[in-house]
């Protein structure tokens, strides 16, 4: 058991990143962004094309480090990809949800156009890698190693919960600190006052977008380096990163956060009691829970 | 008699009381003017009194029953109508459709009956068009019947609100800056219709509004509202000379 | 011989374009006229699917009772899996309304997903429900007796015809009344539907459940007409999104729309497969992703350049006593 919490532990940091990008877009652009999940497709899959097509051309060594699966290749692949997948979202917005916000269209219209982005980018990577599931490295054994409690962990893990850190605590200190980061809150809380105020609203727009697509883009990069890269994988996660900024409160970084936590625990843990592929479910249920109870979150005001 | 009475009413937002102990009255058959400085509660109370938001304390009588924190819709069936600040129409629905939408249980609005009871709703839908034809007529907007509610000007919105109402039937009219963004002549004609509709079919209007002007020639009485709670009432005069009315407005501008 | 082919081809073409409009007709009713935005269609066509399956199906004796597993089988006639369809998929959405209509629109969208994706999963991994991933076959097609099995698709495109016209006639009847009228109205403006005195919630439940159940007749009619099912038909793409995109092309909030866009699409559905089969031999296994890439670019120009589809709403909508 200690052992399942664990993993729900791994599993809900990515889906807190995958969160913390929905709540963001959710809280300053306002909408429900479906192709959320996609992102994190697009990442896993960015970061696929240049282990194993750019780097090798490029004769970067594929090693490994110590006892993780990965090495140099993945290292260098990972910043380079979620930099692409923030500028896929960039773009989606430059040629999609600009314009319709200018034409001042129903936000259920802007949802609707990006569940119709969320399966152009999955048809991409249908269409470019075809519908088999793919590892980074093929093949190689991952061992693990055996921590107190009984508890058997691979390397990789802790290194994920690691990255997740890192990425969260930069976050947090950009979000305090910078100028743009101000703004992004202000924006959150009062979008009229912040237009008022002078606020850059496009400007925000455009980093939030590029913020939410890096961080989806580097949930869906270490999912794939725990589990596999597949074209639905990011689909998937659509429904528990949902209920994890739902319970989390929308806007909510620091809720979703702890949301997505709370959703990978419970995921992980009810493969104890059901078969692993009612983790989908498990999320949905939790979420039509959490709207029964407390429809605005943990951390909503009433 | 009074036919709207608030007692103790408090909403808070966080910190601020918006509404802070609220008690006032408006009579029967009057037009009774709300004023006050910007952020004195006035839009807020409106929405107290209307279900849009539920008070954290205190109490709305309406013709003696408690409606306190009643849902929107069960407002609207004691009699009671409001308009907002900014006009919300239905704007792709033609004219017509805004005012046909407002009498209440309408048999076709129960879905089974649009299958079993034909002749029922083609009867009553006929009455219902012919007074919405009658309002507008009332109202000047006669001619625009057919054209989208959303295509009219800021100040024909204005009139359409007012026909809306009419079609409601209702013993009080809560109007939240009916003078807001319209030219001169079309306020006169508001004016005029308002003190029609009072004088003619005797309903209550309760309206907030910054135009002085407007409020001096159509209210009496006047009550004054600032920091959440009633300063003070009275006629149009004696408001226009209470020493305490100007400070407010000062103390609100100079904050 | 040449043209009785093209001909049957025309009417099965025509049999799920009429298929498709009965379910593109019940979105109509969420998002046409109440704004409901409902992205898990598969969740209803499923249940409409299997519930009139095992209404018309016997539960399985001797030998395959092995083999076949079902939650019950009533062996009742075709009408019945209809209206038993209708009913599941009302109550289903009753219990999906409860907790989201009172919650913005994405709340619904999400949580009708959710059900569809959870749906799917259910019914692939419980053998006793409906057999799992192999599905239920044998499904018995009304009027079957009347002519050789051949042709019986004629009969079947008239069933679905008739059955697609009595819905258009229910939905235009009831969106041309008051009722319609308050439906439009909470899409337009929810707020000030509730203070003009509609219980905004009740209506909103009533389009909820009203739409749903004309999706149910929809999964049955499918059911009934490829006479098996099993759960990787109700997949997002062909269960839900293509009758989106039906319906945003046809002409949301025009029930006319509705029934073209359903015809026009899946037209160039199934014109595209044509194209794809000029694809050299390599690429021919992902010419479905190209054929569904290009729809969903069309559907995006759509919302971009079109949002009103090829027939918009009539502007005069409640018009029952012209």
């Amino acid at each position: 058991m200690v052992e399942l919490i664990f993993y729900g532990i791994v599993l809900g940091s990515i889906i807190s990143l995958g969160a913390i990008g929905l709540t963001l877009v959710y809280g300053i652009i306002r909408f429900a962004n479906f192709a959320h999940g996609d992102f994190m497709t697009v990442g896993a899959y960015i970061t696929l094309f240049l282990i194993s097509i750019v780097m090798p051309w490029l004769g970067i060594p594929d090693t490994t480090f110590g006892p993780l699966s990965f090495g140099l290749r993945t290292l260098l692949a990972f910043p380079l990809a979620i930099g692409a997948v923030g500028g896929v979202a960039i773009l989606l917005d430059r040629i999609l949800y600009q314009k319709l916000r200018r034409s001042d269209s129903n936000l259920v219209i802007m949802a609707m156009a990006s569940l119709g982005a969320a399966f152009i980018l999955r048809m991409i990577v249908l269409i470019l890698w075809g519908a088999d599931s793919l590892f980074y490295r093929p093949g190689l054994l991952r061992p693990a190693v055996e921590l107190p409690l009984n508890v058997k962990v691979r390397p990789d893990q802790i290194l994920i919960m690691a990255v997740v850190c890192i990425l969260i605590v930069s976050l947090h200190l950009f979000l305090k600190n910078s100028k743009i980061g101000k703004a992004m809150r202000a924006t959150a809380d009062n979008m009229e006052l912040a237009l008022v105020s002078g606020i850059n609203t496009e400007r925000v727009i455009l980093w939030t977008w590029g913020i939410a697509g890096a961080l989806a883009g580097a949930a869906g990069i270490l999912y794939a380096i725990d589990v596999q890269v597949h074209p639905y994988m990011g689909w998937n996660f659509l429904i528990p990163i949902f209920a994890a900024t739902i319970l989390g409160s929308i806007g909510n970084v620091y809720g979703a956060l702890i949301g997505g936590l709370v959703i990978g625990v419970v995921q992980q843990v009810s493969t104890a009691f059901l078969l692993p592929t009612y983790k989908l479910p498990v999320a949905f249920l939790m979420m039509i829970l959490i709207l029964f109870i407390r429809p605005k979150g943990i951390f909503g005001s009433k | 008699m009074d036919i709207l009475e608030v007692k103790n009413l408090v909403k808070r937002f966080g910190g601020l009381k918006a509404v802070n102990g609220c008690s006032l009255g408006v009579k029967a058959g009057t037009i009774t003017g709300l004023i006050g400085p910007n952020g004195a509660g006035k839009t807020t109370l409106f929405n107290l009194i209307t279900g849009h938001l539920k008070p954290d304390g205190g109490q709305v009588l309406f013709q003696g029953r408690d409606i306190t924190g009643l849902p929107p819709h069960e407002i609207f069936h004691n009699k009671i109508y409001r308009t907002f600040q900014i006009t919300r129409e239905f704007s792709h629905m033609t004219v017509l459709e805004n005012l046909m939408l407002m009498p209440e249980d309408q048999v076709g609005e129960r879905v089974w009956n649009t299958w079993f009871r034909f002749n029922a709703i083609y009867v009553q839908e006929k009455a219902i068009k012919e007074k919405a034809l009658e309002v507008l007529e009332f109202v000047g907007l006669r001619r625009l019947a057919n054209e989208y509610a959303g295509e009219l000007s800021g100040g024909q919105k204005k009139l359409l609100e007012l026909a809306r109402s009419m079609m409601a039937d209702p013993d009080m009219v809560l109007l939240d800056e009916p003078g807001a963004g319209i030219n001169p002549s079309l306020m006169q004609k508001l004016m005029a219709h308002i003190r029609q509709l009072c004088e003619e079919k005797n309903i209550t209007f309760l309206l907030i509004e910054h135009d002085m002007n407007l409020v001096m020639n159509l209210c009496n009485p006047v009550i004054v509202l600032s920091e959440g709670k009633k300063l003070t009432e009275g006629t149009p005069e004696e408001v226009k000379t209470d020493k305490r009315v100007l400070e407010a407005y000062l103390g609100g501008q100079y904050r | 011989m040449e043209l009785t082919g093209l001909l049957a081809y025309l009417i099965s073409f025509a049999i799920m374009a009429g298929i498709y409009a009965v379910f593109a007709l019940g979105l109509n009713i969420h998002w046409g006229y109440t704004g409901l935005f409902n992205i898990g269609i598969a969740g209803f066509f499923c249940v409409g699917a299997y519930t009139s399956a095992m209404i018309t199906t016997p539960q399985p004796t001797g030998v395959y009772a092995h083999y076949v597993h079902q939650l019950f089988g009533w062996h009742l006639p075709f009408v019945f899996g209809l209206m038993g369809a209708a009913l599941m998929c009302g109550l289903l959405a009753f219990f999906i309304g409860l907790p989201t209509l009172k919650l913005g629109e994405d709340y619904l969208a999400i949580a009708t997903l959710g059900i569809a994706e959870s749906l799917r999963l259910i019914f692939n991994n419980e053998q006793w429900l409906a057999n799992g991933p192999r599905g239920l076959m044998g499904l018995p097609q009304p009027l079957a007796h009347l002519i050789d099995a051949r042709h019986y698709n004629y009969i079947y495109l008239v069933i679905v015809l008739a059955v697609m016209a009595l819905i258009y006639f229910l939905i235009e009847r009831s969106i041309r009344s008051p009722w319609g009228r308050v439906l439009r109205a909470i899409r337009e403006d929810e707020v000030s539907a509730s203070m003009s005195g509609k219980d905004v919630f009740a209506f909103k439940m009533q389009a909820l459940i009203f739409g749903a159940m004309v999706m149910g007749v929809g999964g049955a009619l499918y059911a009934h007409y490829s006479r098996s099912i099993s759960p990787s038909v109700f997949t997002p793409l062909y269960g839900t999104f293509i009758i989106w995109v039906m319906l945003m092309a046809g002409g949301s909030g025009n029930n006319k729309g509705a029934v073209l866009g359903a015809f026009v699409m899946w037209g160039i559905w199934i014109g595209t497969q044509f194209l794809t089969d000029f694809l050299p031999y390599t690429v021919k296994s992902r010419a479905p992703y190209i054929r569904f890439l290009v729809i969903w670019i069309l559907l995006e120009f759509i919302l971009l350049y079109r949002p009103e589809g090829l027939l918009g709403e009539e502007k005069r909508v409640s018009k029952l006593i012209e």
